[in-house]
């Protein structure tokens, strides 16, 4: 070898090698200041409505939670880096304990959090809030305080100790505290009058509430005294009041608006990607709300579970989710947990119930069979009363009408206004309805309530007692070892769905997010009530 | 004069006497009510204890006859209550929605007299000419087309061609104008336009019937300058049926502009008198329903006395 030769390859190679380090260096530099978040800016983002009051524990709209969530801090709350929305971390609370009985859970709460006013946040005003949730004065409204029943006693016995006490094991206890709704009011205010947040604001969150301009905007202001230093990062946020859903994708697409947390449908989020490109990150997620299909269990012949099993073998959910999912809000098929959460019914088993298996012609056969058996004759028609809110209630209901008419039923389809809607269901004025239900989290608590007996559940509009029904649910409710929740969750599903056919599941709804590529630090989830505290969502610019 | 004003005022009591008895029952015949609607939100239980709880504080759990009257009650006094949504006093919620319909209202109202006037009379003077053609075309094309689509098609316009959209929030005019005119100018025009369309052909017919009456005739034949003939003579009394029209679409305007509000994200009278009616927000729902009912009774009593101004021939009894 040629040593002067070999000498410049050395040089050549020691200078390829060093500018390798070099940018291999540069580019994780750059990496790492994509990723490092930048302080200041404003988030703006749309919310689509208003809710009637300020107060979280008598509201029940996500119209309060956006604007608002970033005010207040909860007791508990969900990771906000967790995409099934389902792990609990603390918020106030540093650490808990739960005794080995199940009965009795010990929260230690942060030191140093200060409310908005300059005091100190103590154990003293989460049991002030936690007692207006689930003991409320008579005059004051709760509206979640059927999820608390397990509770005998709050007790704070020290200003940074927060005990509850239980009268039994209940297995969603910790993520019903963590209830974006459960905002940690002030004790003394509360003391002084129970109805005050119900038109004021005074939190001790990562944020300032500054003002409500009704109908118009939020505002708030970083809170310099957070208690998680170092965050917030941004300067101030501000909540734009759009209703009209062309002009919440016109405010994305025009750059006037980071985001709209609730969800655009698959036509709106194309419109905006198309005209933004890159400018534009697109988060989706399996949505924990659902359409159902609700059948009058006092009207014939619908009181007979095997015309109401024909209804839901008629469904090629499969089918429809691919057809569906184009134009509307929904997608994967499941049972009565979101897909890809803890408590989800696997393939193998969603495969054996009623209406879900691949086979749809045999389902469509023994549908036939079932409605032969029933008396009920070809042609037969009924009323499917619908909500006429038209995403994704129209298209999802034109896909049942179909699907129906293929056994030889007529459904005739009511599109009604929404105040009716919910009246004829609540009366038992109807004989199919398109229903719905929609969660803060994914737990089978929340998600199986409505399906208990009527008189138990206020919403059970299928109007049936189901006693076996109600004592799965009891026993999935307490059950503290997950495997045997799943257990009791699994034969709660299989009699609801396939051997009763009380009510049925159409498609899952599905969370479109398509947000500034500008905004980081937010995760989508399937709840659009949770991961809105925003005290680590950053600007890039 | 001052006998007729007084009694035009006192007529105004039985009429809004009347708006407020039809009023309160039609709210109550539709179905569904408020408590529902709160209670039927995403994440709730809808316990029969809250729905009560909720009915006793709404004051709905009384007979019918004790609301009437706590209505009529407040009316007298001129306190229309809070919302029942919201809780909050309706004078604030209409308040805060008030200037903008109002200033939308003039807004549009300006654009239609500057593109009505000029261009009915044009048509009628050159009546079967093109240009009359291109005014009559002009005008139906503006009946033609709602202004909520004319408002969506300048939305568009402004986000494809500029990638720019209006601001989305309204500022007062007084804390700054232009951002308040780079607001309410779009739906300005693009109501104002519709406005106009029906303004030009009132224009147009009343000009053209004005100059063929005899005392036009009697002008041109004593030879009085064509000009003045048009603006004291024809041009004065042509206006008495387009004043009438104009003056019912203002009053329109103040709590109708609904799908126009929406498509422009105004935050006006017309978008919260949906939102009252679809909350069954009765009292809030009345008393909008009051609002609009004043304000067309008493623009048509300001017509009225501007007839007498226009028009000597015209005495009040």
């Amino acid at each position: 070898m040629n040593p002067a030769r070999s000498h410049s390859t050395m040089i050549r190679g020691l200078v390829a090698g060093i500018a390798g380090v070099m940018l291999i260096l540069l580019a994780g530099r750059g990496a790492d200041a994509q990723e490092r978040p930048r302080y200041g800016g404003e988030l703006v983002y749309v919310v689509p409505t208003e809710p009637a009051s300020y107060d979280g524990h008598r509201e029940g709209t996500f119209a309060l939670i956006h604007p608002l969530a970033p005010v207040y801090s909860t007791l508990l709350r969900f990771d906000p880096t967790d995409r099934t929305g389902t792990k609990v971390v603390g918020d106030l609370a540093e650490s808990w304990t739960i005794a080995k009985d199940g009965r009795t859970y010990t929260f230690k709460l942060r030191r140093g959090v200060k409310f908005h006013d300059g005091t100190d946040l103590t154990s003293k005003d989460v049991k002030a809030s936690y007692d207006k949730i689930v003991n409320p004065p008579a005059d004051v409204v709760s509206f979640r305080k059927g999820q608390y029943t397990a509770i005998e006693a709050i007790e704070a016995p020290d200003p940074t100790t927060v005990i509850f006490r239980l009268k039994w094991p209940a297995a969603s206890l910790i993520t019903a505290l963590a209830s974006p709704f459960n905002w940690i009011y002030k004790a003394d205010i509360l003391a002084k009058d129970m109805h005050w947040y119900e038109t004021h604001v005074m939190g001790s969150g990562a944020f300032i509430f500054v003002e409500h301009v009704k109908g118009a905007y939020w505002a708030g202001k970083k809170n310099p005294n957070y208690w998680d230093k170092g965050k917030p990062y941004l300067d101030s946020y501000r909540a734009l009041v759009v209703k009209d859903p062309n002009a919440q994708v016109a405010a994305v697409r025009a750059e006037r608006a980071h985001a709209q947390f609730r969800g655009f449908t698959p036509a709106e989020r194309d419109s905006i990607v198309q005209a933004l490109g890159p400018k534009i990150t697109v988060q989706e997620s399996p949505w924990d709300c659902v359409l159902l299909v609700g059948m009058n269990h006092e009207k014939k012949p619908w009181d007979d579970k095997r015309a109401r099993k024909a209804l839901t073998l008629a469904l090629d959910r499969y089918q429809g989710s691919q057809a569906l999912s184009k134009i509307a809000v929904v997608k994967s098929v499941g049972g009565v947990q979101v897909p890809g959460t803890p408590f989800a019914t696997p393939p193998a088993e969603l495969e054996k119930l009623a209406g879900y298996s691949h086979d749809i012609a045999k389902s469509r056969a023994e549908a036939r069979r079932l409605l032969k058996e029933a008396g009920i004759p070809d042609g037969f028609s009924f009323g499917l009363k619908n909500r006429n809110v038209p995403m994704p209630y129209a298209p999802v209901a034109i896909w049942l009408v179909d699907q129906w008419r293929q056994l030889g039923l007529q459904a005739r389809h009511e599109f009604i206004e929404s105040t009716k809607w919910e009246a004829d269901l609540r009366e038992g004025n109807y004989e199919v309805a398109v229903d719905t239900q929609c969660s803060y989290a994914v737990d089978p608590d929340l998600d199986l309530y409505k399906f208990q007996s009527m008189g138990i559940s206020g919403n059970n509009y299928g109007r049936y007692v189901d006693k076996t029904l109600d004592d799965l649910y009891q026993k999935q409710s307490r059950s503290l070892d997950a495997e045997e929740r799943k257990k009791w969750v699994r034969d709660f599903e299989r009699r609801l769905l396939d051997e009763e056919a009380h009510y049925f599941y159409t498609l899952q709804w599905h969370r479109i997010i398509p947000h500034s590529a500008k905004m980081h630090g937010w995760t989508v989830t399937p709840s659009h009530f949770v991961n809105n505290q925003l005290d680590g969502v950053w600007l890039s610019e | 004069m001052t006998k007729y004003i007084v009694k035009r005022l006192l007529l105004m009591i039985p009429t809004l006497l009347g708006v407020a008895v039809l009023i309160f029952f039609l709210m109550r015949v539709v179905p569904g009510d408020i408590v529902e609607l709160r209670f039927s939100g995403e994440s709730a239980y809808a316990s029969k204890e809250n729905l009560d709880k909720e009915r006793a504080r709404l004051g709905l759990d009384k007979p019918v006859w004790q609301q009437f009257v706590g209505w009529m009650g407040g009316l007298v006094r001129l306190d229309f209550g809070t919302s029942m949504w919201t809780g909050a006093p309706i004078t604030e919620e209409i308040r805060l929605r008030f200037a903008l319909s109002l200033q939308l209202a003039i807004m549009a109202t300006i654009v239609a007299i500057i593109l009505a006037i000029p261009l009915g009379v044009i048509a009628a003077l050159r009546q079967d000419t093109w240009i009359d053609y291109a005014v009559r075309v002009i005008s139906i094309a503006g009946l033609a087309m709602p202004s909520f689509w004319l408002g969506i098609v300048f939305i568009l316009g402004l986000l494809i061609i500029f990638k720019w959209l209006p601001p989305m929030v309204y500022t007062p005019f007084w804390t700054d104008p232009v951002q308040n005119l780079a607001q309410l100018i779009w739906p300005a025009l693009a109501v104002g336009y519709r406005y106009s369309a029906v303004a030009t052909r009132m224009t147009r017919s009343a000009m053209l019937e004005v100059l063929r009456e005899d005392y036009i005739r009697t002008a041109r034949a004593k030879g009085v300058w064509e000009k003045l003939i048009l603006s004291r003579h024809a041009l004065k009394n042509a206006m008495l049926p387009v004043l009438t029209v104009i003056a019912l679409e203002f009053a329109f305007l103040i709590g109708g502009l609904v799908v126009t509000e929406q498509v422009f994200n105004l935050n006006g009278l017309g978008m919260l008198f949906v939102e009252a009616v679809g909350h069954r927000d009765y009292t809030l729902t009345q008393a909008l329903v009051m609002l609009v009912a004043f304000v067309f009774i008493f623009v048509n009593f300001l017509v009225d006395l501007a007839y007498a101004w226009i028009d000597p021939r015209i005495r009040f009894r």
